[in-house]
């Protein structure tokens, strides 16, 4: 059981930092104190153009020069510095989080479409794997992830983000339901620009883990949720798949649903669960996905764990309770519940 | 002595929250009104006194009267998970929606919910004799409507737009109760084990009173309502899972 | 003469205070264990298989068969069974030839694992009242789909699928020839899948003009004798299935004894009456995986590339490498046959001692596809000992697609795993062709056992991936993660990728 939170300002204004903590807070209930997270996006436009890479060092003397040569074989690092954080009673500092601004150095994988995000990803991956005191735990542009073991308010206070400027804001409250409480295990799971918060448990993670590593990715956070993040970079960004046909492959309609659609409809459904079946999620979940400049909120087929959303001016709010939101946005308006295993997407204007 | 006091909730988690109500209860008070109510869990459950009323100001979070046992609680807002989870006597009345599996083991009593409600909404409502929950939704229901259902008395209007059932497991393995439904129901909606009927003339006199008294807690004409046709859902056997089991 | 006479096998005794002398005993066993003689039935022993026959129609229950009734002095080493054997070899000097499958006491890696449930962190699922998802596609599936969305948000499908199979339970009949049953056991099987909506194989004995009705549930098989193998049954099939092995018999060909060649299997297999067919070894076209490629490419180029085409080997050792080449030869399923498989002949040696478990074989299998990136080229089918909806389920964790029974939907046919199918004396009228024997077996009544016998696993796997939470089959397969091993040792837990119970 965990409480999830998203906000898009389809402008991109600033959506106040503090008023997310209050959401999240509301949701108390649902999380158990082990963990909470959020992620901004737009947070940082004088290096927009750099992948922030936000890690948890375990011992800044011991770790950190390994992983400066490693991120200097790959590219430039423009500018690094400590994630300021402010000591909370209730959070026990076992990292310290730090944030690189990185530009990959393209030449070095003269075969990939995307050489950026390819060298990044593949930074990702070795580093969390070999587990040497250092974890990135947010690799995109111009936005961040800040998590701990802790509670919302407490993590928040924690990296203070209110200070934060973010069009676009997803947090989450955590209840584990399989590994303990630790710093990398919170959500937001990021990779690249893509970003995740997840109230559930995936059953079929032992067939999804298995079919994404097939394509390069590891897990290594020891929680459900990371293969979301990998899912979704797979199959929107290197297959090509829209937001909408990649939450079809991940929570398609059930064969009866697609006995009964016209020829045409039943071939293209029928396709995406022949092709997509190992990426088929089951169990209950509510998940808000993110990028740079959409926002999706999405259920199980058959709706095992609450999600709704509400509109007010430019601003989607999606959650897992109206009371999250209302205390966002008092006056907030059209709340619905969106169908079992249906996206729900916002996107940036302009 | 007052019978009738004013809470603000604002800012107050749902155990103090609740001892006021109780503590209010037990001082005689017979209305409570309850302002800036936001998402907090759990009022009213497991309280009694038939003749107190308790209004909610806002959007209470879930498990609202679960086990209640005698007041009537009315919202100005929507209501979240499981309003009226296990609620053995009393009302409850939602000026709004409500989420997932309203009424969820409802054993007694009566849930109005003026719009929408979310899935499973009715699940494994029950009955004894006269004991028989009710739950009445003025506007739409998502899939598994009365899902497990072994009693009761479920209505589904249909008056916010939409029509009252477009996604399946209406009645899925109901084995006991009623399930009416306000115009036609595609088969293809029903659950395992419902079957469905037109409802007949009598079948209609039968819950005119509870339309009658869902109408006039909001406010709306029910004249229409009495003369529309309706789809009675109802268990296609007592036993519908005999045929699966055998002995070693 | 010095061996004498070995023990009686079984010993056959009527209580005489049953017997009614109603001679149903008699007139059932095919065998010769029974003759009337003036008011007593007269019992040779030594001629029982402990097939059941007169046992399920006494109808006093007067019929008792006792196993092993004289004592050897029991040895660990020197088992009955092999004391019996050497008897044999040194009486005949010839290959030992047995039935059905291994029947040797390894342990069964099945038994070893057990299934995951819900508890509290997410909920079990009811069959019953919410969907259930069994239904799978076999065949080629694609890694990705090229899709073209237009403004309104209609969404075009580009990419071409390959044919695939379509079944609504992940259970299937495996190759059982005619010839090595008889033609009404195949009808009763064919009656049942294609009321179930699923698929049964022809085996290597061609298929029989009276089963073309049911050719839309039908996989031919195209084994190294080439049996019946022509245009004509090659457009029948829904799919076509290259045997290269069986696990029952790892590098060798189907074994047909001249007791079961009668007139119309004669016929069909364009073969002599009487004579045994003995297939090939290999496929004398297919001596190294390229040539494989080309049986696969030719089978489609003749079938207009319309029908999937499966490729059968027995588990060995090398499975895993052997699949890959499997996957990258245009085949559309892998099916892999563990050294449980039954058969009707087999030499003894094979049957028991060549080949690998199933279990450890889909695994390595399925983990080896994946790994290379290729595992959306092939189904694998699963086949070799499946007794009940726990093998299917946990088969199906271990990578499988489907699985293909052959003993089980024999037995629902009434066969009691005698082991004695190569004598073509089949007491049930499954195994021979014997047309008094074989008269026996009605075709609509059996297909209803088979049915049942689907049907209840079916019913069974539904709740057990309920139960695990799960609610569409493709969330089950491959995943591991919802098995734990029960004192299975480190090395096998590795090649199973699954972790030991507790952990």
């Amino acid at each position: 059981m965990c409480g999830i939170i998203g906000v898009l300002d389809k402008r991109r204004e600033s959506v106040d930092g503090v008023k997310i903590k209050e959401a999240l807070s509301m949701m108390n209930e649902r999380g158990s104190g082990e963990g909470a997270g959020y992620v901004a996006y737009g947070i940082y436009p004088e290096y927009k153009d750099y992948f922030a890479l936000h890690i948890f060092f375990d011992n800044i003397r011991e770790n950190k020069a390994a992983l400066d040569t490693l991120l200097e074989k790959w590219g430039t690092i423009v500018h690094d510095e400590q994630i300021k954080t402010y000591e909370q009673p209730n959070i026990r500092k076992v990292h310290t989080p730090w944030r690189y601004f990185f530009r990959p150095d393209r030449s070095l994988m003269p075969k990939s479409t995307t050489p950026d995000e390819d060298i990044v990803t593949h930074l990702v991956m070795k580093i969390n794997a070999e587990k040497n005191g250092a974890l990135i735990f947010s690799s995109g542009k111009n936005l961040g992830v800040f998590k701990a073991a802790g509670w919302p308010e407490d993590v928040a206070d924690f990296y203070r983000i209110q200070d934060y400027q973010g069009y676009l804001w997803l947090a989450h409250n955590r209840y584990p339901t399989n590994t303990p409480g630790w710093w990398g295990g919170a959500h937001p799971f990021n990779l690249l620009n893509w970003s995740v918060v997840h109230n559930g448990e995936i059953t079929s993670y032992g067939t999804n883990r298995r079919y994404i590593e097939s394509y390069g990715y590891k897990c290594t956070m020891f929680t459900d949720t990371e293969v979301v993040a990998y899912l979704v970079d797979l199959l929107v960004r290197k297959h090509g798949l829209s937001e909408k046909m990649a939450v079809r492959a991940l929570a398609p309609p059930f064969w009866e649903d697609i006995d009964r659609m016209p020829p045409k409809e039943q071939e293209l459904n029928r396709a995406i669960r022949l092709a997509y079946g190992s990426a088929l999620m089951n169990g209950p979940f509510a998940i808000c996905v993110a990028n740079e400049n959409t926002l999706v909120g999405f259920t199980d087929r058959i709706k095992l764990r609450p999600l709704v959303t509400g509109e007010y001016g430019d601003r989607l709010y999606i959650s897992s309770e109206e009371a999250a939101i209302r205390r966002m946005e008092p006056d907030v308006d059209n709340i619905t519940m969106p169908k079992a295993g249906e996206p729900v997407i916002g996107r940036v204007i302009s | 002595m007052l019978t009738s006091i004013r809470i603000d909730a604002k800012g107050l988690h749902y155990t103090p929250l609740n001892q006021k109500i109780r503590a209010a209860i037990a001082d005689g008070v017979k209305e409570i009104i309850i302002d800036n109510v936001l998402g907090q869990r759990f009022i009213g459950d497991g309280i009694r006194g038939d003749d107190v009323t308790i209004t909610l100001n806002g959007v209470p979070g879930g498990d609202l009267a679960m086990f209640m046992s005698g007041p009537t609680i009315v919202v100005h807002g929507n209501a979240d998970h499981a309003p009226g989870n296990t609620m053995d006597k009393g009302r409850i009345f939602i000026h709004g929606s409500a989420g997932d599996a309203v009424a969820h083991s409802m054993r007694g009593g009566r849930v109005y919910v003026r719009d929408n409600i979310g899935y499973r909404g009715g699940i494994h409502m029950k009955q004894y004799m006269e004991k028989r929950p009710i739950l009445v939704v003025g506007g739409a229901a998502r899939a598994f409507l009365g899902e497990y259902m072994a009693g009761g008395l479920l209505i589904v209007l249909g008056l916010t737009g939409i029509p009252p059932i477009t996604e399946r497991g209406v009645g899925s393995g109901i084995h006991g109760g009623e399930i009416f439904v306000r115009g036609p129901v595609d088969n293809y909606y029903l659950g395992v084990g419902a079957k469905q009927t037109p409802a007949t003339k009598d079948e209609i006199l039968m819950i005119n009173p509870v339309i009658e008294d869902f109408a006039q807690v909001f406010g709306i004409d029910a004249t229409p309502l009495e003369a529309s046709e309706y789809t009675r859902i109802a268990p296609a056997s007592t036993r519908p899972f005999a045929n699966k089991y055998t002995w070693e | 003469m010095t061996i004498g006479s070995i023990p009686l096998r079984f010993k056959v005794e009527i209580d005489p205070d049953q017997c009614m002398l109603c001679g149903r005993c008699v007139e059932n066993c095919s065998y010769g264990v029974f003759r009337k003689e003036g008011d007593t039935i007269r019992v040779n022993s030594r001629n029982c298989v402990a097939c059941h026959r007169c046992s399920a129609f006494c109808p006093r229950d007067a019929i008792s068969i006792y196993e092993k009734p004289t004592d050897y002095r029991s040895h660990p080493v020197w088992t009955r069974e092999i004391r019996e054997a050497v008897f044999n070899q040194a009486k005949t000097g010839k290959i030992i030839l047995a039935g059905m499958g291994n029947a040797l006491p390894y342990p069964i890696i099945f038994d070893r694992l057990v299934l995951d449930a819900c508890q509290v962190t997410n909920p079990s699922i009811d069959p019953l009242r919410e969907p259930m998802e069994l239904r799978t596609y076999l065949g080629k599936k694609p890694s990705s789909l090229s899709l073209k969305e237009s403004a309104d948000g209609t969404v075009e499908l580009i990419t071409k699928l390959s044919p695939n199979l379509q079944i609504e339970t992940p259970i299937m009949v495996g190759h059982m020839s005619y010839g090595a049953i008889s033609l009404n056991a195949q009808t009763a099987i064919a009656k049942a899948v294609s009321r179930i909506g699923t698929f049964m194989g022809t085996g290597e004995g061609g298929l029989h003009e009276s089963l073309y009705p049911y050719q839309n549930n039908m996989i031919v098989q195209v084994a190294s004798g080439r049996f019946g193998v022509d245009i004509n049954y090659l457009e029948r099939g829904a799919a076509i299935e290259i045997k290269i092995g069986q696990g029952a018999k790892p590098g060798l060909g189907g074994h047909l004894p001249g007791e079961k060649i009668c007139a119309d299997v004669s016929r069909t297999r364009m073969i002599p009456e009487g004579s045994d067919a003995i297939s090939p070894a290999p496929h004398h076209d297919i001596y190294s995986i390229e040539d494989l490629k080309q049986l696969v490419r030719s089978l489609k180029e003749a079938t207009e590339w319309k029908k999937p085409v499966f490729v059968k080997i027995a588990a060995v050792h090398n499975s895993a490498a052997i699949a890959a080449g499997i996957a990258r030869s245009s085949a559309d399923a892998v099916v892999i046959d563990g050294f449980r498989g039954g058969t009707g002949a087999a030499p003894r040696v094979f049957r028991d001692h060549v080949g690998i478990p199933v279990e450890a074989a889909v695994a390595s299998v399925d983990a080896k596809l994946r790994q290379q990136g290729i595992r959306n080229k092939v189904s694998i089918i699963a086949s070799g000992g499946i007794r009940e909806s726990a093998d299917v389920a946990k088969i199906i964790c271990l990578g499988a697609d489907a699985v293909y029974i052959g003993t089980s939907a024999l037995v629902a046919m009434g066969c009691r795993v005698c082991g004695t199918c190569y004598r073509g004396q089949c007491a049930w009228g499954i195994a021979t062709q014997n047309p008094e024997l074989t008269k026996r077996l009605d075709p609509d009544v059996e297909s209803v056992h088979v049915e049942n016998l689907i049907h209840g696993w079916t019913l069974e796997l539904a709740e057990l991936m309920g139960a695990a939470g799960i609610n569409s089959i493709e969330s089950l397969r491959g995943n591991r993660d919802r098995l734990r091993g029960y004192m299975l040792d480190e090395g096998l837990l590795n090649v199973l990728d699954v972790k030991t119970v507790g952990a």
